[in-house]
Order: structure tokens, then C-alpha cells, then sequence
């Protein structure tokens, strides 16, 4: 296998050694490329990012269970598309198309004058559903960049780079998701119990039979749980004064305050110089302080940081260069980013944002290999070893 | 290490307090064994060590508990986590995070002990339990024994001197249980641990304790060396019993013990054929109630249950064995209708209970699931009973509250089904489940918690139903419990019937099945006390 690491720094690394990449930079990386995607309906700049997201994700995810979300990101993505093609039909989205080929022509159903505007059925035109298509691509492909990100970054581990003083909210989002499986099993094990007994299992009446026991279970559960962490340290150093608290709090609320009014300044153009760039600054540095301050009480060490190295600067470069571009060309107004389905003809593949889409799948490239445990995953042992085969074909093919 | 002074703990609205006046000092590196009947205040007196008690979980504590010099007043359970590592039942419960590597790292990372210590400890602690191979697995996808082993290192990790492990085998089968007896053993002698146990199933952990406590009924406690203690206590393993009946003093602790002073005693039994088991109530096998035949079930590509063909006749009970995962829950709800059956048919009076109705197959087959409690949901035992005449609609339905009487006379109608102790409420729940009166009813895992009366108390109550006539079938990992209970014992594995016939040649065929006292008496084929003590009786 050759890489662009090696290329990078020869000599220095032969063969790189597997770890995970910063999660962050694959959720930065993600964000970029999701930024881009958002700027364009060109069915073959979107199908060029999925085919992009699709690479990278087969050869650096791990073999961690959310590592086989993507597939399901995949599948919404078609969905969207679906729901988009079908709303546009029923409620006639063709109107302002003018679509020539008319594929099909549904019941026109008649509504009143308040209603002007919105069609129930009537013709369907290809032009009309291609936009839809189109349109619908778009927002699957944004999702495809969460799944994306979902898959190759552990989203718990990602909680973990929150500032300390943001740690007990860290805390309660992993909690929450590793609750959430084991109150799923319970209602699954009462339903099955309440059949025992006869009761019923679903409806009004069921409710207080499964609830209940369900209820029970999960409160003490929780205590169980909060005696194990208090046994095991949790909140040993929980000693901030009330005043360095509403300090704090208060430099929070500041920053937060500047940061609205950054955004708004940003946006709307006719707003006063200072609201834009410098209020932004200033709430990014209060917000900063209040984490800062907040999190000094805290003494706690993580165990096997990620590290933030080149490669991970790699990736974040590879995910920013497309949004750059994409915002860029929009601002330029650029035909080809949103090419028109009336008259329907193929859209042309714009060379600048499309080798951008390419240079996101460098990431594939850069980020070192994940890290493959030796045992035979016994879970699924040939999706695995079938993904470990596509890995070298691509990495071949780059 | 751990020094009780004239510790009394008294829960709100308690009628007296739970521990009296414990005067109590345990050395370092001791492993002592802390025992006494279920709700009688072992749970608190380990949750005293490392300040859960009072502080997580209320109550007043009077006098005093110094753990290495800190107080456990001024000292809350995360101020004393370098200290004391707590381990509960149920290893699952206490998980904060979700792979092997970073729960292990979860303590010390509170700590905020230094990343390359900490990373040199999570090495050792992963090597010292055996759990290395298990490093970077997700914690839910591990075996009881393993989640279990897990659970202890991620308190070993913060090195403390004391280990508190609050029954933390009562939920395993007995290969998982001697996994992590094994290690906690393992630490003591190694390292030197402190370590603070309960547990019900006495005979697996005596043998290595130098200290026992136990806890009375009247919240005193009594400790001193094992073989003392255990001669005159309430609860005490089989061999204990044994020599208690045997007049053997002292007692002694181990089935090796036993059999180098048991020589005697075999001789006196002679070869004659063991008597049967005495029952409180005489069963004779009848007709056949339950026909399985061709019953499999399988959940994607695995087989839990392979083609198992059961005939259970009426007047029998049925141990079923096996590890866990080897399809003995599997089969039972595929026997009783509302679990998954992919093939295979199942005739109880002529009739399906998959094919039926629910309300219907539970007046054929009365199913108790692990956790009985998932059955009840209202506030008092009366409403319980009521609720569950109303939904009683078989042909010969019985009262609910008649049933309980029976089973187990003397509960308080106006108590919370919460409040009752392990085996009342189980059989609570077994009252619910006859008043549809079942034919046939099925037992999962019924011992979990409970401790030796309450074992023999349940052993007494399927007597009676199987006096009645019905064909009862237990699942159960307990080995003593299926050689006191049970006329047949089917074992299965890998959803496989592999033995299939009448206990003492099932439990006594391998040493790993057989109960304490088979083995201390083999080549005799004696399984229970009472054999015995008839014997011995008769030669008066």
C-alpha cells in the first residue's frame, strides 16, 4: 500500500501504523463536504460525493457496531428521494416548470380559492419529477455526510473532546444511549410476561402492566447505576464556590449573546459593521473563557487521548477545500451547480467543484488505516473480510 | 483495614434496626465471607464499608466505620473510591461506559490518575482477570462471567485495598461462577486484597474464606474462623450439614475435607440402595400432560433448540440444566406457546397452546419467567389476587389468594408486592400463574436469590404441585437444588437434549453435576440430607 502520508514524510514512517482518526476531524471533514453538497443539485457533482462517501467510509470505518450505520444513511437517502418525487407529484409541483412530456396524468382534485396556488394531482411531467429527483438527492447526500461521519467517528467518543465544564452533559448523553437499548429489552420482557398472564399486550388497558413493571425496572436500574459511578469517584471534584459558578454562567450567557448577534450580522447585510465579525469574535472568546473557568474545577485525566496530528489536519483540509469551492462557485454564480430540468438535457459536470468532490476522497488516503482486531469478528465475519477486500481495491485504485 | 464500631443502622421506617451493635475489625488481605438469610442485612453491612450506606441510600447510622483511617461520616463512597471497590450483583447495572478498555480506565480517569499510569494498570488488570482477549469487545456482548470479571477490574484498576463483592455470582451458571470465584481468589493471594463477600451458594466460596460473618436475623452479627461460625449457623453449605448430622467437629468446609473423614460413615450407610428422597407430599407419576415432539426454535442463524422431543408425565418434577445460552429458556417458552417456535409440535390435552390463545394457553401450561416481578404491576398482594381471578378463564380456575395460602401461608394481604422477600414473591407469582389452573407448569431459574430455607421451602411447594397431579419442569443451574427437587433431570446443550433420566443417575453419572454430598459419599448414591438422615435413623 502506498500513501500520501508516506509521500508526505518519507522516510520518517514505513507503512502506517492502524489508530482512529480524531473524531472530530472526520465529523469537520463530514460538515465540509456537507457544506458543498448543500450548494448544488447537479445530479453528477451529488453522485460523485456519495461515491466519495462511500469510499471513505468502506476503507477507514471501524469494525464497531456504528460502524455499520452507513448502509442505513443509504437507505434513507432513497427514501427522501421517494417522499420528494411523490409530494411533488400529488400536490402538482409542475406548475412552475412548465414541463413538456407529461408521464402521467393524475385526478385533478378540485380545491378552493384559498388554496390558490397548491394542485392536488394532475399532470405528472419527467421535468417536473427530475427536479424532484434532483432536489431529493441533494438533501439524501447531506444525510449520507452525517451517516458518514456517524460511522467513522464514535460518536461517544467524540462527546468526549467536550470541555471539561460541559463533561456531566457528556456524561448524560452516554448514559442516555446505553439506557435506551436496556428499556427497549425490558418493554420486550414485560410484553412477553404480560402474555403469561393472559393480559393484554397492546392498547389503553395494557399500558398499566407494562408500564409499570417497565418503570420499576428502569428506576432502579438508574440507582444501581448512580451507586456504581458515586462508588467509583464520579463527582470527587465538584468543589466550585457559588461565585466562580455564576462567573461562569455569566460569561456563558455573554458569549452566547455576541455569538447571535455575530450570526445575524453575518446574514443580513443591512445590519450596523459591528454586528457582524466583531460581535462573533468576542462571544467565540467569552464562550471560551466560561469553559475555561468552568472547567478548571474540574481534575480529571482521559484515558488514550486521541492525538491531533498531521493526518488529522489532512482530513479536515480535504473536507474544507470543498466547501470553500462550492460557496465560491454559488457566490459566482456558476450555471452548472444547478442545472435546469426544464428543458431536460445532461447536466454538465463542472471541472473545478468535481475535482474538489475528489480531493474529499483523499481523506480515504490520509487517514491512517482503523484499527482491525486480530480475533475473527464473530458477529460478521463476512461482511468484515468483505470489506477488508474492497479496502485494497480501492487503495489500489487511488 | 476495615474497623466497625458499635455500628447500628436503622432504615426509615423500619420496625428496628437492621444491623445491631457490630463490633467488627477485619486485617488486611482477609477474605471474608459474610453470610446469613436473604434480608438480613448483608447487603447493608457491605454498603457500610464504602459509605453507601448511609449516604446513597438513607437510614441512620450510629457508631462508627474507620476504612484504612478515613471515616466513612465525613467520607463520602466517591472519597473513598481509591479505597474500597464495590462490585454488585449485577455487573451490567453498573457500566458507565461501553467497551471492556474504557470501563476499565472509568475509575482512574475520576481519580484523574495520570494517562501513562493509567495505561499501564488497564494492561495489568486485563491480564491479571484474564480478560485480555476481551480488550476493545462491546460490554453487552460479553458472557455474565466475563461482564462480571470486567466489573471487578474496573474497580481493581484504582487499586484500592478493599474489595466489596455484593453476590456477584448469583446470576452466573456455575462455570461462569468459578470464573470469578477463581479470580477473586486469585487477587487475595497475589495481591494481597481485602476482600469483603457475599453469597448465597455457600458451598462454592468456604472453602477459601478465613473469616466468616454472619449476620443474624436480629441484626447481630457473629464472625470467627469458618468452620466455627458455619457449625452453628443459620445458613450453611450441604457438607456443613452433613457434618452436623454426622457429629463431625469440627466441620469440615471442603468436599475433600469431607471425604478424608467421611470413611466411617460410608461404611455405617452399607451398600444397600439409598432410600427416596422423603417428600412432603408423596408424588406418583401419571399420565402424560405435555407431549413435545420436533420442537426447535432459532433466532437468525442460530439453533437455540434443536428438535427436542419432552414427554411430561403428571406427579413429576423436571430439573432442566444446562450452561447458560444452551436453550433451556428457549424451550420453555416454546413449551408454554408465547415464545418463538420454528417447528416441532407441542399437545397438552389435546391441545396447542401456540395455537391458541394466550388466555387459553395459560390455563394448559403456567409459565414463571426469570424475573417474576415483570408479572406483577399492582399495589398490594389482594389487588394481585383479584386481578389475577378476574383474568383466570380456564376451565378449573382456583383462587388466587387460596393458591398463595398454600404455598406460602401468613403474607400480609396490604403489602406491596415489592417488599416481599425473593421467595414470597415468587410465590406470589406462581399463585397468579396456577389460579388459571395450568396442567403444566414451567419453572425459569426460580432459585436466583434465594437462600437455603427458602430453597427448601420451594422444594416443599413443588411437592405440592406435583402432589396435585401436575408435571413440573425447573429450570435451574443450582445442582444441589435439582438433587433435592427433582424425580427427572434433562440436560441440554447447544439446544441439544444430551441426558435425559431419573436424578440420581443423571447427577451422579459426572463430577461436575453431582451435588456435595454425592460426591463426599460416592460410589454411594445418596443426594439429599434426608436420605441420610433416614439411614441413620433407622440403624437406631
Amino acid at each position: 500500500m502506498t500513501t500520501a502520508a508516506q509521500e508526505q514524510r518519507p522516510g520518517r514512517v514505513r507503512g502506517r501504523l492502524p489508530r482512529t482518526l480524531h473524531p472530530i476531524a472526520w465529523w469537520l471533514w463530514a460538515i465540509g463536504l456537507a457544506t458543498a453538497v448543500s450548494r448544488t443539485t447537479n445530479p453528477l457533482l451529488l453522485a460523485l460525493a456519495l461515491a466519495v462517501l462511500a469510499v471513505v467510509v468502506s476503507s477507514r470505518r471501524s469494525e464497531a457496531p456504528w460502524a455499520r450505520a452507513f448502509k442505513y444513511y443509504l437507505g434513507m437517502a432513497l427514501v427522501v428521494i421517494a417522499i420528494r418525487v411523490v409530494f411533488r407529484s400529488v400536490f402538482g409541483g409542475d406548475v412552475g416548470i412548465g414541463g413538456m412530456h407529461v408521464l402521467v396524468r393524475l385526478p385533478r382534485v378540485p380545491l378552493p380559492a384559498w388554496a390558490a396556488g397548491v394542485q392536488l394531482g394532475g399532470p405528472v411531467t419527467l421535468e417536473g419529477t427530475m427536479a424532484a429527483v434532483y432536489d431529493g438527492l441533494r438533501l439524501g447526500t447531506l444525510l449520507c455526510c452525517l451517516g458518514a461521519a456517524n460511522a467513522l467517528a464514535n460518536p461517544k467518543r467524540a462527546l468526549r473532546v467536550l470541555p471539561g465544564a460541559l463533561y456531566e452533559l457528556g456524561v448524560a448523553v452516554v448514559v442516555s444511549l446505553s439506557v435506551a437499548p436496556q428499556l427497549v429489552e425490558s418493554v420486550q420482557r414485560v410484553r412477553r410476561a404480560r402474555k403469561l398472564r393472559g393480559g393484554p399486550t397492546r392498547g389503553r388497558h395494557a399500558l398499566r402492566g407494562v408500564a409499570i413493571p417497565v418503570l420499576e425496572d428502569a428506576f432502579e436500574r438508574s440507582l444501581r447505576l448512580a451507586a456504581a459511578m458515586d462508588s467509583r469517584g464520579y463527582g470527587r471534584v465538584g468543589g466550585a464556590s457559588p461565585r466562580s459558578r455564576r462567573g461562569t454562567a455569566a460569561l456563558l450567557l455573554a458569549g452566547m449573546l455576541g455569538l447571535c448577534a455575530g450570526a445575524y450580522g453575518l446574514l443580513d447585510g443591512s445590519a450596523p459593521g459591528l454586528f457582524g465579525l466583531p460581535a462573533l469574535a468576542a462571544g467565540a472568546v467569552l464562550c471560551g473563557l466560561g469553559l475555561a473557568l468552568g472547567g478548571r474545577r474540574v481534575r480529571r485525566t482521559q484515558y488514550r487521548p486521541d492525538p491531533w496530528r498531521l493526518p488529522e489536519w489532512g482530513v479536515v483540509v480535504c473536507g474544507a477545500v470543498p466547501a470553500v469551492v462550492f460557496l465560491a462557485a454559488f457566490g459566482a454564480g456558476v450555471a452548472a451547480l444547478d442545472p435546469s430540468a426544464a428543458p431536460l438535457r445532461w447536466p454538465a459536470l463542472p471541472a473545478v467543484p468535481a475535482l474538489a468532490v475528489l480531493l474529499a476522497g483523499l481523506a480515504a488516503v490520509i487517514a491512517p488505516p482503523p484499527v482491525r482486531s486480530r480475533r475473527p469478528a464473530a458477529p460478521a465475519p463476512v461482511e468484515g473480510v468483505r470489506d477488508v477486500g474492497r479496502v485494497r481495491a480501492t487503495d489500489v485504485a487511488a | 483495614m476495615i474497623r466497625f464500631e458499635q455500628v447500628s443502622v436503622t432504615y426509615q421506617d423500619a420496625p428496628g434496626p437492621v444491623l445491631r451493635d457490630v463490633d467488627l475489625t477485619v486485617g488486611e488481605g482477609e477474605l471474608v465471607l459474610v453470610v446469613g438469610r436473604t434480608g438480613s442485612g448483608k447487603s447493608t453491612l457491605l454498603g457500610a464499608v464504602n459509605g453507601l450506606v448511609p449516604h446513597f441510600t438513607g437510614g441512620t447510622l450510629a457508631g462508627r466505620v474507620l476504612v484504612d483511617g478515613r471515616d466513612t461520616r465525613t467520607h463520602k463512597p466517591r472519597d473513598l473510591a481509591d479505597v474500597v471497590g464495590v462490585v454488585g450483583q449485577d455487573p451490567l447495572a453498573g457500566f458507565v461506559t461501553d467497551t471492556v478498555e474504557e470501563e476499565l480506565a472509568y475509575g482512574m480517569e475520576q481519580l484523574a490518575v495520570p494517562p501513562a499510569v493509567m495505561r499501564k494498570r488497564v494492561e495489568e488488570t486485563l491480564d491479571l482477570l484474564g480478560i485480555a482477549d476481551l480488550r476493545d469487545r462491546p460490554l453487552h456482548e460479553l458472557s455474565g462471567g466475563q461482564q462480571q470479571r470486567v466489573a471487578i477490574g474496573s474497580v481493581l484498576t484504582a487499586q484500592p485495598g478493599v474489595l466489596v463483592l455484593d453476590e456477584p455470582t448469583s446470576a452466573l451458571d456455575p462455570t461462569a461462577a468459578e470464573e470469578v470465584l477463581a479470580a477473586v481468589t486469585r487477587l487475595v493471594h497475589d495481591l494481597g486484597v481485602t476482600v469483603l463477600l457475599a453469597e448465597h451458594r455457600l458451598e462454592r466460596v468456604v472453602q477459601y474464606a478465613d473469616t466468616v460473618v454472619e449476620v443474624r436475623a436480629d441484626g447481630t452479627v457473629r464472625s470467627g474462623p469458618p468452620a466455627a461460625v458455619l457449625a452453628t449457623a443459620a445458613v450453611a453449605p450441604p457438607v456443613v450439614e452433613l457434618a452436623r448430622l454426622a457429629g463431625w467437629d469440627p466441620p469440615p468446609l471442603s468436599v475433600r475435607d469431607a471425604r478424608r473423614v467421611a470413611g466411617p460413615l460410608r461404611e455405617r450407610m452399607g451398600d444397600g440402595p439409598p432410600p427416596p428422597p422423603a417428600r412432603s407430599v408423596a408424588r406418583a407419576p401419571g399420565a402424560t400432560r405435555l407431549q413435545a415432539r420436533g420442537v426447535t426454535v432459532r433466532y437468525g442463524d442460530a439453533v437455540a433448540v434443536r428438535q427436542v422431543d419432552l414427554d411430561l408425565p403428571g406427579g413429576q418434577v423436571t430439573a432442566l440444566m444446562g450452561r447458560n445460552g444452551s436453550g433451556k429458556s428457549s424451550l420453555l417458552w416454546a413449551l408454554q406457546g408465547s415464545g418463538p417456535r420454528h417447528g416441532g409440535t407441542v399437545s397438552v390435552e389435546g391441545r396447542d397452546p401456540a395455537a391458541v390463545g394466550a388466555a387459553e394457553a395459560r390455563s394448559l401450561v403456567g409459565l414463571v419467567p426469570q424475573t417474576p416481578a415483570d408479572l406483577l404491576y399492582l399495589d398490594t398482594v389482594a389487588d394481585e389476587c383479584e386481578q389475577a381471578d378476574r383474568e383466570a378463564t380456564g376451565t378449573a380456575p382456583v383462587k388466587a389468594r387460596e393458591v398463595l395460602d398454600r404455598l406460602a401461608p401468613g403474607i400480609d394481604d396490604r403489602l406491596h408486592p415489592r417488599d416481599l422477600s425473593e421467595g414470597q414473591r415468587l410465590a406470589l407469582v406462581l399463585a397468579v400463574q396456577l389460579s388459571a389452573g395450568p396442567s403444566v407448569v414451567l419453572l425459569d431459574e426460580p432459585t436466583r436469590g434465594l437462600d437455603y430455607p427458602a430453597k427448601r421451602a420451594l422444594v416443599d411447594i413443588l411437592d405440592l404441585l406435583a402432589g396435585d397431579g401436575r408435571a413440573v419442569v425447573v429450570a435451574t443451574h443450582d445442582v444441589e437444588f435439582a438433587a433435592a427437587a427433582a424425580d427427572r433431570v434433562v440436560v441440554m446443550a447447544v439446544g441439544d437434549v444430551v441426558a435425559d433420566g431419573p436424578t440420581t443417575e443423571v447427577v451422579t453419572a459426572s463430577p461436575a453435576f453431582a451435588p456435595q454430598l454425592a460426591k463426599v459419599l460416592a460410589p454411594l448414591q445418596y443426594l439429599t440430607l434426608d436420605q441420610v438422615a433416614s439411614v441413620l435413623e433407622g440403624e437406631r
